[in-house]
Formats: structure tokens, C-alpha cells, sequence
């Protein structure tokens, strides 16, 4: 449904997955089962979102996929070198102003200064910074710092984008607003998404794909294609349509918290 | 789409998001404090000198003026008497005291640098430093003066010992602040220990390790007065020498004064060491007062 609503040429069946778990499970030392048998794929062009709730390893997917975690059964395949990965808290450099949190990363994987400044400079553009790039951390806005985080992986390029519930600590408008702004950059830099939240109303927003987790231990039990087109604005979240996914989410979610 | 949602626009994030902040500018209130501490110093000295001791134990402890008119206004007569012995003996001292600490900040951070690498040479290391903190000096002496030849390097040893402390307590509790997600983000990247350490570590330690300097600042110059009274030769001696003259020979306002010009060395290395931190961190790291 999903491929016939979007109609891109980046989603035929044949495009292969930049992301794909296969039976991931994951039993830490303790022997917390925190995911068990998950698989699914993720491809360019594609946005899936994982809700469920906390403590069910949305989390855990996404630092086995960046390999902060090995998982301990299943395969996860992903480019590692082509990896975007926005942390829950912006994770910025007090030290460092704007313009150099955003090099961080290019500054660490040795992007010659010249480019390096000119793909910042992109980056701070992009993310509505422009004019703050002489600003320390303490001087910005949770909504600002969130996007300057969004600037830092910005500049490289990344193929595969992993949110771990970046906008979880936002007010609602300022969440809804980097709600907009990711979903542009997702169409303009067709990158693979993974996003964790345990908002429904950020999950469908968002998101051509919204997956449901189980509790302990994770489990993906629902899978729901979201039927809108990519160009979704604000007033998108008040149609009946968009609220009877939601609903059909939260039930599917109430399923398995029990 | 709205308009403010539009990414293009360099005016997306409204000025008001920014977080302004009170930088205090000049306040009379902040001069007017260490005034009225100075004027109760003056005031309990006073108080000692003409009131509290008896008559004939004045003499220990003369009066503010009279260590002005005898101390600070003689310039040099007799052989050790006067402001010119006295300052030539501080600045023997001062030397001492600072490229102690700087052999200090070396070992000490260099140290710290080690002991955050891994938990186990953490453990190894902590009770060999909490040792040379307290070990009295006074013990160690005849040790050091049989162990290593040359006054100016016992000197030096004794600043080193009493001043490391703070250097290696600071700069690791700074080293292991780095935030968990923050080192997350250099893991992904791949950064090897060293690219950690300069790009993330240290930084993060900056406001820490300006701490451990300031403490070690004042303790280096007790260290080079402390190596004075126990390590001395002829020709210029260091002001802790000068002191303990003045404290034999009982001749109080040379004793007061000389007192006073080391407090004051200590003081001056402790205010460079604030202003360094300013210009270091001032620009981000804050300070807060709970108001």
C-alpha cells in the first residue's frame, strides 16, 4: 500500500535493505532477554519506526546496528561506515561552539578542513542554525542543541540514520517542528530510517512503516504500512484517517504490554 | 508545509530560543567585600598587638604600622635586616615554587592520564598518592638529603610532594567526566584512545584540571617555603630560611613582613591561575550560584 502511495522509484521490491536484522536476539550477561527473534529491513527511501514500551530494546536495536552492542543470535547486516546515529540527549561538546560540535564527526573520520567547513556550513543551513554558529551549548535551546546534533551526523552523508528517541525531552510544538524538519531531510537525502519513540503521533507522522514492540522480551508483534504520501504537513495529525492508525497502533501496543 | 517549518530559512529558530544570560558587570557590592574583610584583619591585629598580649610578648607580634615603618619602609641595613633581603629571598623562593609546580603539573596530569586509562593501575596508584600527601616532610628529610645531591633539587622535591595531590585528583575526576553518550559517539566513530583523550577527555577535564591548578599554585609556594627550612646553603637563601631567621633573632617586623610578601606570592599565583581559567573556559563552562 505504501509503495503504491509514495510511488518513488527508490522503493521497488528489488532495491536491497542498507539495514536488515534476521532472528536478532540479544540475552544480556544477566540474563535479561531484551530482543528476541526480530527481523526486519530497513531501505533507502524507507522510514521505519519502532515503538513500544520502554524497556522492551527499542533502544538495544539500534546499538546493535551501530555495533555498540553485539547481538547474541541472529545476524544484523548494515554498512557501518555509512552510519548516522542521533543519541536521545544531544550529546554536544560544551567546549565546542556550533559550528565546531557540527565538524565533530568529519573532524574524526579526517574530512580535509576545506570540505569539511563547506559540508557544516551545508549542514547549519540545513537544520535552520545559520547565525548561530558562534554559540556554545549552554547558550541554546534543547530544540536548538537537538538540531545541531542533527547537523553533527548530517555531515557525513549517512546512508542509514538511527534516532534513538531524539525529541523525547522536547516541548510539543519544538518536537513537531524537528518532526517536519527530519522528514524533509529524509526526502531530500533519501536515507533508510530507523526511529525509536513511544509516541504513536511521532511514530505515524514520521514514518512509512511503524513496528510494534513487545515487552521482555522485544518482539516485533505488529507491522502497519502508513498509507500517506511523504509531502505530510502539520494538519495531517487531525484527520480521521491519521487518528484511526493511531488507534490501530495503540491497541496493538496495549496487546502487547499485557 | 508552514513557513517556519521551512529548513532553508536562516531564521527558523526565532532569536528568543537562545538562552540569554546575566554576565555580571561591574558591582560595587564585589569590591566592597574583600574591603571590609582587609579592614577586620587590620582590626583583630591590632586587637592581638595592643590588647590581647601581654606586655612584654609584644614584640612577637608588632603592630600594623610599626611592621609598615620597620619591614616594608627599610630598605636594607644590617646584614639580613630590610625590604631588599626580603625580596631578594621571595624571589628565590618564587622561582623555586614555580618551576616546582610546572614539574608538578607535568608529572601530576601525566599521571592522571594514566591512571583514567585503566581501573586497575587507578587502584594501584591511589594509596601511593594519598601516602605522599600526608607523609610529614620533616620526616623525610634526612631520606631526600641522602638521596639526592644539590639543594635546589631537594627544593624542588618538596614542592613536587606536597603540591601533586590536587593535580592528579582534579585532572582524573575531569578525565572520567566525559558523559557516557558522549564516548558513545566518539565509539562510533571509531576514535582510537588518543583521539578520545585530546578531543573529548580533556577537554571535558579543562574546568577540573584549572581547579587542581589553583589549589597546586598555593601549596607549591608552602612547598618552597617548607624546602627553605630544611634545605639551605650559603649565599641567597629562600624566604622560608629568611623567616626561620627572623623567627630566632625575634625580630618581629621583618618576621610579619617576610610572612606577609610569601602569603602574597601565594596569592598572586592563585589569581593568575583564575584568570588563565577565564580565558581558557569562561566561554562555556558555567558557574552557577543557585539564584
Amino acid at each position: 500500500m505504501f509503495e503504491m502511495q509514495t510511488g518513488t522509484n527508490m522503493t521497488e521490491a528489488n532495491t536491497p535493505a542498507l539495514l536488515d536484522f534476521e532472528g536478532v536476539s540479544m540475552t544480556f550477561p544477566d540474563g535479561t532477554k531484551a530482543l528476541d527473534d526480530v527481523s526486519f529491513s530497513v531501505k533507502a527511501g524507507e522510514f521505519v519506526t519502532v515503538v513500544g514500551p520502554s524497556g522492551c530494546g527499542k533502544s538495544t536495536l539500534l546499538r546493535i546496528a551501530s555495533n555498540l552492542e553485539a547481538n547474541t543470535g541472529g545476524t544484523c547486516s548494515v554498512d557501518r561506515d555509512s552510519i548516522g546515529y542521533v543519541f536521545q540527549d544531544p550529546t554536544l561538546m560544551a567546549w565546542r561552539n556550533v559550528q565546531r560540535n557540527v565538524e565533530l564527526i568529519a573532524e574524526l573520520h579526517k574530512v580535509p578542513k576545506a570540505e569539511r567547513l563547506a559540508r557544516a556550513a551545508e549542514a547549519i543551513e540545513v537544520v535552520g542554525l545559520r547565525g548561530f554558529e558562534d554559540k556554545y551549548p549552554r547558550q541554546l535551546s534543547g530544540g536548538m542543541r537537538m538540531r545541531a546534533s542533527l547537523a553533527r551526523s548530517l555531515v557525513m552523508k549517512p546512508k542509514v540514520f538511527l534516532f534513538d528517541e531524539p525529541f523525547g525531552a522536547l516541548d510539543e510544538i519544538t518536537r513537531e517542528r524537528l518532526n517536519d524538519e527530519v522528514l524533509n531531510l529524509f526526502q531530500s537525502e533519501g536515507f533508510a530510517g530507523l526511529f525509536i519513540t513511544h509516541s504513536i503521533t511521532e511514530a505515524v507522522y514520521m514514518s512509512t512503516k511503524v513496528l510494534v514492540m513487545s515487552a521482555r522480551p522485544g518482539r516485533i508483534v505488529a507491522s502497519f504500512d502508513v498509507p500517506f504520501g511523504l509531502n505530510r504537513s502539520h494538519d495531517l495529525r487531525y484527520e480521521p484517517k491519521f487518528a484511526e492508525l493511531c488507534g490501530e497502533i495503540s491497541h496493538a501496543l496495549r496487546g502487547a504490554h499485557q | 508545509m508552514s513557513s517556519i517549518d521551512t529548513p532553508t530559512k536562516a531564521t527558523a529558530v526565532s532569536p528568543d530560543e537562545i538562552v540569554h544570560e546575566q554576565r555580571d558587570g561591574f558591582k560595587i557590592s564585589d569590591y566592597i567585600g574583600p574591603f571590609i574583610t582587609f579592614a577586620l584583619f587590620i582590626s583583630v591585629w591590632y586587637l592581638l598587638s595592643d590588647v590581647v598580649l601581654p606586655q612584654q610578648k609584644r614584640f612577637l607580634l608588632p603592630t600594623p604600622h610599626k611592621v609598615v615603618q620597620d619591614g616594608f619602609m627599610v630598605w636594607h641595613t644590617g646584614e639580613r635586616r630590610g625590604l631588599q633581603p626580603i625580596l631578594v629571598s621571595l624571589w628565590d623562593s618564587a622561582k623555586i615554587a614555580l618551576i616546582g609546580l610546572a614539574i608538578t603539573i607535568l608529572i601530576g596530569m601525566s599521571l592522571a592520564v594514566i591512571m583514567s586509562s585503566r581501573r586497575w593501575l587507578e587502584r594501584a596508584t591511589w594509596p601511593f598518592l594519598v601516602a605522599v600527601q600526608s607523609a610529614p616532610i620533616l620526616a623525610l628529610t634526612p631520606l631526600i638529603r641522602a638521596l639526592i645531591d644539590g639543594t635546589q633539587t631537594q627544593r624542588l622535591l618538596v614542592v613536587v610532594l606536597i603540591s601533586i595531590f590536587p593535580i592528579v585528583s582534579n585532572t582524573l575526576f575531569g578525565l572520567l567526566s566525559a558523559e557516557n553518550s558522549q564516548h558513545e559517539l566518539f565509539t562510533l566513530q571509531g576514535a582510537s584512545r588518543w583521539v578520545r583523550l585530546t578531543k573529548l577527555q580533556f577537554p571535558a577535564a579543562l574546568p577540573n584540571i584549572f581547579v587542581g591548578f589553583r589549589i597546586s599554585a598555593g601549596l607549591a609556594v608552602i612547598g618552597a617555603v617548607v624546602g627553605d627550612f630544611y634545605f639551605r646553603q650559603g649565599g641567597v637563601v629562600g624566604i622560608g630560611a629568611q623567616i626561620d631567621v627572623y623567627r630566632s633573632r625575634l625580630w618581629g617586623a621583618e618576621l610579619i613582613t617576610a610572612i606577609l610578601l610569601a602569603s602574597a606570592l601565594g596569592l598572586v599565583v592563585f589569581l593568575f591561575f583564575g584568570w588563565l581559567s577565564r580565558i581558557a573556559i569562561g566561554k562555556w563552562h558555567t558557574t552557577n550560584r543557585g539564584r
